[in-house]
């Protein structure tokens, strides 16, 4: 594991860490999480890219629907940078439901009377799978930066170690947006035999520089915050609040759209009549966006903020096929679709286009929508009658060549 | 390529054999084309509308069809059906296309709105085995009529559009599109034409007779 980072040596007594990581309900689900777990130990490593064998090794995860007798109808979701395994099911943190509520249940676009739906928490994430907030069993401590970078296709092994021990050899379908979408995309170039359809929504085949730009922007909020100590925060009874919420609030702009702010918020004033002159929230954009940044540092991990981005930034596939897209997909015998979403300017259409354009120099099965929204990235996340009608039409026919469909 | 005899006895298989009496509604020169084309075969649709044409081929035919299609309406259209379909452009994206990728391209009334009809033709015949292209002919009498005589651009059944408003920039007659497939070299497997009753027109027709009575023509050409 990597060396120490911070100049803070003061013993370390384990109770006490795990009490301050404790005390608010988002560590807590990291330590003791609500959901199953799947559990690897000393003789399952998961071999990290960074060339180090992570063990023990814990998945959190949720299931919805039924496995059928023949092992064909399972369908894995990928969260997204943020997200976590409770797709469609409420979340013990906050209370709310599954962010795919609404496309994932009994007669929903993936239909839990027909599919058995699995979602895990990524691998450096903070819902319960190991990160950098998990319990180090060889210091007693949380990992924090000890914790080796992880990245996309480490997260793809894990899930693929876990659908292993849900006893699945194929997945009938991969289904994610954004981070999730990139997972999707590796699943299908990592395991192409093990992915009869591919549902990569909202992503790209690499994270672009403007929006590695914007994760630097984030990790630096979260690394000038002094309570971040340099990533042993558990370890001082405290957490990097400030920075984090600032690191939600750049991410959050990127989003949405320049058309939706408008549309939404425009110059309106947040309960005032006037300016304050002064560095209140005045306009309502500066209210939302401060609400969005306090909620989302209850329930985040500021560590595991920075190993998701990381892991995103790292994302490119076509290096890893000596620069050749087309070559990862070569003989790739899953069938795809690709969605994106008019005004999403962090996977804008094009990039999604890109990987339309590499399925067909490799003659792939390939389908591509564009969804016309003025809702930005978020889309994904949204209902959007036409994102489910598209959804549904290719789980359909697909489940109809896979030969699911009564 | 001129009017051979060759030629003329490759024309269609079959004789004033109704197309227009389609239960379902079904454009004729899509039920032309699926009878073209051999089952199981992987096909692609390049401006596949909303998905007829594909569906038509997969339930009669067991094609593996895919498609593309300019509109994104259309798109995803054919996606909801679960059609394998991309948004896309003729002219400029084919090009991603692996060599002998398909048995067949199909361009049904899609060759008069492209821009460069010569480089797509030439796409069509690299990517696939065959090329299956359909087109109304503007050598029929009523256009003839309606330039020649009327002095009119015209604006017929098939040809809805007015002058300034019509996606169809690149019109062509029978004789011309035959003299097209002669440059690039491209063999004439099979030709079709649909008179205005969506009757297949007999194949002892001379050329001459085609173009000026054939409304819509279809063509099956090979590399």
């Amino acid at each position: 594991m990597r060396g120490e980072t911070t100049t803070v040596t003061a013993p370390i007594n384990a109770d006490t860490v795990r009490a301050a990581a404790t005390s608010d309900a988002g560590n807590r689900e990291a330590l003791d999480p609500s959901s199953p777990v799947a559990v690897f130990g000393k003789d399952e490593p998961l071999h990290l890219d960074a060339g180090i064998d992570l063990s023990p090794l814990q998945i959190a995860y949720n299931t919805y629907g039924e496995l059928n007798a023949e092992r064909t109808n399972a369908i894995l979701v990928c969260h997204a940078l943020t997200g976590d395994h409770y797709a469609a099911s409420r979340s013990p943190v906050t209370g709310r439901p599954g962010w795919w509520s609404s496309i994932i249940g009994p007669g929903k676009p993936i239909d839990t009377d027909k599919y058995f739906v699995i979602c895990s928490n990524v691998i450096g994430g903070c819902l319960g799978s190991t990160g950098p907030a998990s319990i180090n069993p060889e210091t007693g401590e949380p990992y924090g930066l000890s914790l080796p970078v992880i990245t996309i296709r480490d997260m793809v092994r894990a899930q693929a170690m876990l659908v292993e021990r849900l006893g699945i050899d194929t997945l009938f379908a991969v289904i994610g947006g954004s981070m999730g979408g990139m997972q999707v995309l590796q699943w299908t170039v990592s395991y192409p035999d093990k992915v009869f359809a591919a549902l990569p929504i909202a992503t790209g085949a690499r994270h672009s520089a403007q929006n590695i730009a914007f994760h630097e922007v984030g990790r630096q909020a979260v690394m000038a915050d002094p309570d971040w100590q340099g990533g042993r925060y558990f370890a001082h009874g405290k957490r990097p609040v400030k920075g984090l919420a600032v690191a939600r609030m750049t991410a959050h702009v990127t989003y949405l759209s320049e058309m939706a702010l408008q549309r939404k918020f425009g110059r309106n004033l947040q309960d005032r009549e006037a300016f304050g002159f002064g560095f209140d929230a005045d306009f309502q954009i500066e209210s939302y966006l401060r609400h969005q940044g306090m909620t989302f540092v209850d329930r985040f991990d500021a560590n595991s903020y920075l190993y998701m981005t990381r892991a995103m930034d790292y994302f490119d596939i076509a290096a890893d096929y000596g620069g050749s897209l087309a070559k990862a997909f070569q003989n790739a015998q899953t069938r795809f679709c690709l969605v994106s979403f008019s005004s999403d300017w962090l996977f804008p259409t094009e990039e999604n286009r890109a990987v339309v354009h590499a399925l067909n120099a490799a003659a792939a099965s390939v389908s591509f929508v564009e969804i016309e929204t003025d809702r930005g990235h978020d889309a994904f996340l949204l209902e959007e009658p036409n994102f489910f009608a598209a959804i549904d039409g290719f789980v359909s026919s697909a489940a109809r060549a896979r030969g699911l469909s009564s | 390529m001129t009017l051979s005899a060759d030629t003329r006895a490759h024309g269609p298989t079959a004789t004033s054999e109704t197309v227009t009496a389609t239960p379902a509604g079904i454009r004729l020169d899509l039920e032309v084309i699926a009878d073209l084309v051999a089952p199981h075969s992987r096909v692609l649709d390049i401006g596949c509308g909303d998905g007829a044409l594909l569906q038509l081929m997969q339930t009669r035919r067991q094609v593996d069809g895919r498609g593309v299609e300019l509109s994104q309406a259309g798109v995803n259209e054919c996606v909801a059906r679960g059609l394998s379909v991309i948004q896309g452009d003729a002219d400029r994206d084919l090009v991603h296309y692996p060599d002998d990728a398909f048995d067949y391209v199909i361009l049904s009334q899609t060759i008069q709105a492209t821009h460069n009809p010569k480089v797509v033709l030439s796409e069509l015949l690299r990517i696939g085995q065959r090329a299956i292209v359909s087109f109304p002919n503007f050598g029929h009498w009523t256009i003839r009529y309606a330039v020649g005589l009327r002095g009119r651009m015209p604006v017929t059944r098939n040809l809805a559009h007015a002058w300034y408003e019509t996606p169809n920039i690149h019109f062509c007659t029978i004789r011309d599109f035959v003299a097209l497939a002669d440059e690039l070299g491209a063999t004439v497997e099979t030709a079709i034409a649909i008179n205005a009753t969506g009757q297949k027109m007999g194949m002892k027709m001379p050329w001459w007779f085609w173009n000026l009575f054939g409304q819509q023509a279809v063509f099956v050409l090979r590399r």
